[in-house]
């Protein structure tokens, strides 16, 4: 639940998503759900060149599942939010065992 | 025997903690398609998704030639970076020399 809840504050920020098979799409992150599923909208493809096959598309789904890495901009992350939430989470596993 | 006071002992008590030991500090990720990351952990959960921080991308490219069989290594940067947790191999405190 983390990495949504976190996803959730990015919305309308602009992010690169890098998909396993190598394609880049940088677009304006518009929704995201528990599976991280991403919708994107305005997207650009990096190397169009290479992967034209999105050059008329405006905005996408990605399944999660899919994903490699998501660039995210730096300025928009709270890195001491996001530690202080991974310790709550960490400390919730530990505790909720045996549920 | 379940330990109530549930911080002591479950500080090491199961693989994950480990990396909770790494928050806040460089750690080494190895990726499947022979790639390495290191970077600062900001947060990660029990599926290994991670978000680094001041990332080293290498990535490592075999040449497919006959004759010689060279490693090329491609290195990128990034400032912010979530990674998905089920291309992640493993994970390794980096101590900086």
């Amino acid at each position: 639940m983390l990495f949504f809840s976190f996803f959730k504050t990015l919305v309308d920020h602009e992010v690169t998503i890098e998909l396993k098979n190598d394609l880049c799409i940088t677009g304006t992150l518009k929704s995201v759900d528990q599976f991280l599923n991403i919708k994107l909208d305005e997207i650009r493809v990096k190397d169009e060149a290479r992967y034209p096959h999105l050059a008329a598309v405006k905005n996408v789904f990605i399944r999660g599942s899919v994903v490699r890495y998501v660039h995210l901009p730096a300025n928009a992350v709270d890195t001491a939010l996001l530690e202080d939430a991974t310790r709550r989470e960490a400390g919730n596993a530990a505790g909720g065992k045996g549920r | 025997m379940t330990d109530p006071d549930n911080t002591t002992t479950s500080q090491i008590s199961e693989p994950l903690d480990l990396v909770h030991l790494s928050l806040d500090e460089r750690v080494f990720v190895k990726l499947r398609g022979d790639r390495e990351l290191r970077g600062r952990l900001h947060a990660y959960d029990s599926h290994c998704n991670m978000v680094l921080g001041d990332v080293e991308e290498t990535i490592y490219v075999v040449n497919d030639d006959e004759e010689d069989e060279s490693v090329q290594t491609i290195k990128k940067h990034s400032e912010m970076l979530f990674v998905r947790g089920d291309s992640v191999v493993l994970v390794s405190p980096l101590v900086q020399s």
